[in-house]
């Protein structure tokens, strides 16, 4: 899931200042998920809005934002609502901010900030497991992604800064490396631990990546 | 790899023949003055084989540790062991540097993974780590055969001694020295060991490393205050100052100044002086890396202890 986090207030103010009308657009799926951009908060944010003199036009929660298609039907369902608005501030991660962009020609305004791809262990206890590196090695390291999870992305080891299983950089944190050590010596795997990996191909995250099937 | 076979320096031929052999430490600062590292290179001269200069310690933002390395062998004739850290660079930085290394005379490379740049006075910076210590050696040894990473070819490639670091207080140790072993498998000809003073952690360390067959020098610090060795107890990882020398150093904290000063010293010497016979007598160390940054006066006195 992409984890979110709600913008302040001071800067909310600050971009929509500008502009007297607005549409909010929430997400259905990973912004309800962190409870940033779900029902009850968009509710919330046209309350904002109302309350520091603007006026809303219109609100959608839109299922899956990232999507271009359902975007365009919906954005075009708000009729308008869209039409007499002079931006629409999304509630979504950046991919749906960006894509609502290319859904409407209207000013489009993010609302929350874009954290990391992560696990939910409960609502409001989001942890990053994966930098989706293009190169994914959790094979060879009991399930646990050092890329993500070791402060150096290190692919040989731990670092002289590991103290007491922790990591050097905020010492509550575990080190990936003595995490994916114990779950290989569990599995039997030590092999695995003991394998000189070479340093990692970054020309295929060069530029934006793009799949398109042929 | 395994034992040096080939040598290209003092210290390579210090460690190949078996003889004790001292590493000192040098710290650039941050300033474009060189006096105080050239005086410090100066002290150390005859009492190390050769002296590590520093490459932004704990992330502090210094000289590059290059150019300093290049001139405490022109001139204060201490050989150099250049410290590189895969923190502030990418491989092609990494490479430039190395070549350049290799035409100012720099003849010892430490790889190191380098402390993370949120530990240091500029902690906005982004953290590069292209590659990890482990790849840094494999890069330089491939560097030395003539080929950078990519497979292109170098003209008159430079030749190293390669030394890795340990952290023999490491817990657990075992992942520790499984890494170690991967950095030696790579290339790493020799190891430097993060500050001990149990000598129980070094004895332990010492044996975990046995089977490697290379060299390896411990690292000491002599302790210039009570409030150092707090320090260090508390904020180094992997370092343990055991609770007999804080309450030492505790009782001679509150003395005037010069008996402060001189009574620290006959610590440090009377210390270290049963230690390093110990560490000589009855373990497999091929001798010490002493850091006493800004206290190199005493090295002199504890080289000494054991000649």
């Amino acid at each position: 899931m992409i984890i979110t986090k709600a913008k302040s207030d001071e800067e909310i103010k600050e971009v929509i200042q500008p502009f007297k009308k607005l549409v909010v657009v929430g997400c259905g799926t990973c912004a309800t998920l962190c409870q940033t951009g779900g029902d009850e908060q968009v509710k919330a944010m046209v309350q904002k809005l109302t309350d520091w003199g603007k006026e809303v036009t219109g609100s959608i929660v839109i299922e899956n934002p990232c999507d271009l298609r359902i975007d365009k039907r919906d954005l075009k369902r708000l009729g308008d609502a869209m039409a007499n608005a002079d931006a629409v501030i999304v509630m979504s991660c950046g991919v749906g901010v960006q894509t609502i962009s290319q859904a409407s020609d209207k000013i489009t305004l993010a609302a929350l900030d874009t954290v990391f791809i992560g696990e939910v262990e409960r609502i409001g206890q989001f942890y990053e497991m994966c930098r989706a590196c293009g190169d994914c090695i959790l094979n060879e390291t009991g399930g646990i992604c050092p890329i993500t999870r070791c402060a150096k992305h290190l692919l040989n080891g731990p670092c002289g800064g590991m103290n007491k299983e922790k990591c050097e950089v905020g010492t509550d944190k575990d080190c990936a490396w003595v995490l994916i050590w114990k779950r290989l010596k569990e599995q039997g795997r030590e092999e695995l631990f003991t394998k000189f990996r070479e340093p990692r191909d970054y020309s295929i995250k060069a530029g934006p990546a793009e799949i398109i099937w042929k | 790899m395994g034992p040096i076979t080939e040598v290209y320096s003092k210290l390579g031929e210090s460690l190949k023949s078996g003889k004790w052999t001292w590493t000192g430490e040098i710290e650039p600062e941050k300033t474009t003055n060189l006096e105080e590292v050239i005086h410090t290179a100066k002290i150390l001269a005859g009492h190390v084989v050769a002296a590590n200069v520093t490459d932004n310690p704990q992330s502090f933002g210094c000289m590059n540790s290059l150019v300093p390395s290049y001139l405490i062998q022109k001139e204060a004739g201490l050989e150099a062991i250049w410290q590189v850290t895969c923190r502030d660079r990418n491989r092609l930085g990494l490479l430039s540097d190395i070549l350049a290394a290799g035409n100012l005379g720099i003849k010892n490379i430490l790889a190191l993974t380098g402390d993370h740049t949120t530990s240091g006075d500029n902690p906005q910076s982004m953290p590069v780590f292209d590659l990890d210590s482990a790849q840094l050696v494999y890069m330089i040894k491939k560097i030395m055969a003539g080929h950078d990473l990519a497979g292109n070819e170098i003209e008159n490639p430079p030749k190293f001694h390669i030394g890795v670091a340990g952290a023999p207080g490491a817990e657990p140790l075992e992942p520790e020295i499984l890494k170690i072993e991967r950095k030696i498998k790579v290339g790493g000809e020799f190891i430097q060991t993060q500050v001990v003073y149990d000598m129980e952690i070094a004895k332990r360390f010492l044996d975990a490393v046995k089977h490697l067959k290379v060299p390896t020098l411990i690292g000491i610090c002599p302790l210039k205050s009570y409030k150092m060795a707090k320090w260090m107890d508390e904020f180094c990882p992997g370092i343990f100052v055991p609770p007999e020398i804080l309450e030492d150093l505790k009782k001679i904290q509150d003395a005037p100044k010069e008996e402060r000063r001189q009574k620290t010293d006959e610590w440090n010497l009377n210390f270290f002086e049963g230690w390093l016979k110990e560490l000589k007598k009855t373990t497999s160390a091929a001798g010490c890396h002493i850091m006493a940054v800004g206290f190199e006066y005493i090295v002199a006195d504890i080289v000494k202890l054991i000649k």
